[in-house]
């Protein structure tokens, strides 16, 4: 978390993306299928990571960002555009490649009650993925190593024989973070990682993510809809909207100096936990739903449910530049200055 | 409304008109299960009056729905038992009524929505004949009227172009969409009472924002009470006149909610709010509550947040703390308030 004005030293990009593309086809029958039609679920998104740094990817639920991280991934098939890991091209990998860069990519899972095994120890559990990565953990050292781990993630390395059910939500989620480290990655996809957790258990993982990752020197690429948390831990941070992104920054640029109508209308709905600072009555509402992926506006996507749309936002797609707000924003009339007043 | 004051009885008995809409007091429920007994409500109290917003805030297995079913007479049972305690509407005793009469008042007078709008509504009805359903069911009202009471009701949750969806079915509607359909059903029958079970945790903020706006309006409009059951403190400090703190099945803290924020007498309450970032302000590290919430068969003694608490002596595991007055209106149940209140006089 750097203090307003403190750039950090540019580290070296772990992880670049650009013009990422995913498209579903929508098909029709069953013997012949046709195609009739596809889900934009990603439009050609571009980002970097850096190495120690957490990007943040924020939306509403169906605006692509799990689809991004599953694409990146290659558990979706990109329909175009390029990723890079640490100048790799991830796409055109071999699969003996890939398996290795999967080590180097863990994912952390919302749900910490679907996503471990529920009749394998946690011990087991942490120790899977060296079953299929055999070389990161000579066979005499793991059960060191699951003791290692279990005290590094705070829980109690005695436990290594119980099974999940035999913990908590937030604990569970420890046991997740855990074999997501055993394989020593260099970059944590944490998607919706503590959205599942009671609010007393979800700031003691945040804080064990944080430090993790100073201790480490771990990437994330952390998405989540919860734009308070967002704040917390991100060094950066995309808004997406049906599949693109619409607004780019540091926590300062987005929160304080927002530029996008979507960015204002999403943090404006957030509410603040404090009575003092009720907004109810002049909080932007935003009308209706998010439109179907499968038949996005023309031009601006945010178009039709925004309040400054003119003519020109139909015809022409705006870009992700930097318009005069000193970081990148996908709007034709952005708020230029800095508004105390939110 | 004025149809509200011409109805005088519940359940055949007449509402004493200096009572409160709705007074809960020392409520107690009970889980008979195999492994022991679950106290899932163990001596909750509040008042709400007309127009006015109670927020119950808990975590899982704080007993917080657990309390609202049991207003609402629907705790399964078994293996669920109201043990102890009053609900009384408009004065009237609820725990008294026989099944029939309690049907009556479901609905009529205490209407309520829970989380997972999908499930509850009917996959193979249309949403305007689910909604019509409570006019022909409650009122006997024919078909072709209940249709158009619930394309009126349909507009007035703000549902667009109401008449064509109303022969739309439950998938075809998004999440916001269906949590409106069932606020039109509950509000149909123009309850006094609204409970709102979690009404907007599974959906995204900006929707979250319309639901809560809605019912905030409509409770503008109706002056019904509104009881809102939640985990957010975002959500509660935006629409909550008065706020009650759950936890373990038991009130720790309980008062009008600007004060119970602005200087939390209860160290839950305040790990809860040390714990959450917010999205106005910078956080430099979170403050969270050590360990996890306790299992409901094996509550520690005395104090039941005392193995989280930083506050806690030798008095907490001995002695369960009583409510302690902390000002008008204000109860803590912490032997300890006094110097938690303290930590935040500066505010």
């Amino acid at each position: 978390m750097s203090a307003p004005g403190t750039e950090r030293p540019a580290a070296e990009v772990v992880l670049r993306v650009e013009h990422l593309v995913k498209h579903f086809p929508i098909t029709r029958g069953i013997v012949f299928k046709r195609q009739v039609g596809t889900v934009q679920a990603v439009d050609d998104v571009s980002f970097e990571l850096h190495r120690g740094e957490t990007l943040g990817l924020v939306g509403e639920s169906g605006c692509g960002k799990t689809t991004t991280a599953r694409t990146i991934l290659r558990l979706e098939k990109a329909t175009g555009g390029h990723a890079w890991y640490k100048g790799q091209d991830i796409f055109t990998l071999s699969g003996k490649e890939m398996h290795e860069l999967r080590r180097e990519i863990q994912v952390i899972f919302q749900d910490p009650y679907a996503s471990l095994n529920p009749r394998m120890t946690v011990g087991d559990i942490i120790a899977e993925g060296w079953r299929v990565h055999a070389g990161v953990m000579p066979k005499n050292r793991r059960r060191a190593r699951i003791h290692e781990l279990l005290e590094l993630v705070g829980l109690n390395p005695d436990h290594i024989n119980r099974y999940p059910h035999q913990f908590s939500g937030g604990q569970r989620q420890r046991i997740g973070v855990a074999r997501a480290l055993a394989l020593e990655p260099s970059i944590v996809i944490c998607d919706e990682p503590v959205s599942a957790l009671d609010v007393s258990v979800q700031a003691q993982v945040v804080n064990l993510l944080e430090d993790l990752q100073d201790e480490l020197g771990l990437s994330y690429l952390f998405i989540a809809h919860d734009l308070s948390v967002v704040r917390h831990i991100c060094d950066r941070i995309a808004v997406m909207y049906l599949g693109k992104i619409v607004e780019t920054g540091d926590e300062y640029q987005v929160y304080d100096g927002t530029a996008h109508p979507y960015t204002t209308a999403l943090l404006s709905a957030v509410p603040i936990p404090d009575p003092a600072a009720r907004n109810l009555g002049n909080r932007i509402l935003l009308e209706g739903d998010v439109p179907s992926p499968a038949n996005p506006p023309s031009g601006c996507r945010f178009r039709t449910r925004c309040w400054k749309a003119q003519g020109v936002c139909a015809e022409a797609e705006p870009e992700l530049v930097d318009r005069g707000q000193g970081h990148p924003v996908a709007c034709h009339f952005p708020q230029v200055e800095f508004d105390p007043a939110r | 409304m004025a149809t509200t004051l011409t109805r005088d009885t519940v359940g055949g008995r007449p509402v004493d008109p200096a009572a409160p809409l709705l007074a809960v007091e020392d409520l107690r429920v009970e889980f008979r299960i195999d492994a022991g007994i679950v106290q899932a409500v163990n001596g909750l109290s509040y008042t709400l009056g007309r127009g006015e917003t109670v927020a119950i805030l808990g975590e899982s297995g704080s007993g917080k729905s657990v309390s609202a079913q049991a207003v609402m007479g629907i705790v399964d049972s078994p293996p669920g038992f109201v043990t102890g305690g009053s609900v009384r509407f408009r004065g009237v005793e609820l725990l008294d009524l026989a099944e029939p009469e309690r049907r009556r008042v479901r609905g009529n007078r205490i209407a309520m929505i829970f989380q997972d709008a999908l499930t509850a509504l009917n996959l193979v009805f249309s949403v305007g004949w689910q909604i019509g359903e409570m006019f022909r069911i409650h009122r006997g009202v024919p078909r072709k009227q209940a249709q158009e009471k619930a394309i009126e009701l349909m507009e007035r949750v703000k549902i667009p172009s109401a008449r064509e969806r109303a022969g739309c079915y439950p998938h075809e509607f998004s999440g916001g969409m269906r949590q409106r359909v069932m606020i039109a059903m509950a509000l149909s029958l123009d309850p006094e009472i609204l409970i709102a079970d979690e009404p907007t945790t599974a959906l995204d903020v900006t929707v979250q924002a319309q639901i809560m706006s809605l019912l905030a309006e409509l409770q503008q409009q109706t002056g019904m009470g509104l009881i809102l059951i939640t985990h957010d403190l975002g959500v509660v400090a935006e629409v909550a006149d008065h706020l009650v703190v759950m936890y373990a099945g038991r009130e720790v803290e309980k008062g009008p909610s600007l004060p119970v924020y602005h200087r939390p007498a209860h160290p839950y309450t305040m790990g809860l709010m040390d714990s959450l970032p917010r999205r106005d302000v910078h956080t430099e590290r979170l403050r969270p509550i050590k360990g996890s919430p306790p299992d409901l068969l094996a509550i520690p003694s005395g104090c039941p947040f005392r193995p989280r608490c930083r506050f806690a002596a030798d008095i907490c595991a001995a002695k369960e703390p009583p409510l302690a007055a902390v000002s008008a209106g204000r109860v803590s149940a912490c032997h300890f308030w006094e110097e938690v209140s303290r930590e935040r006089s500066g505010d």
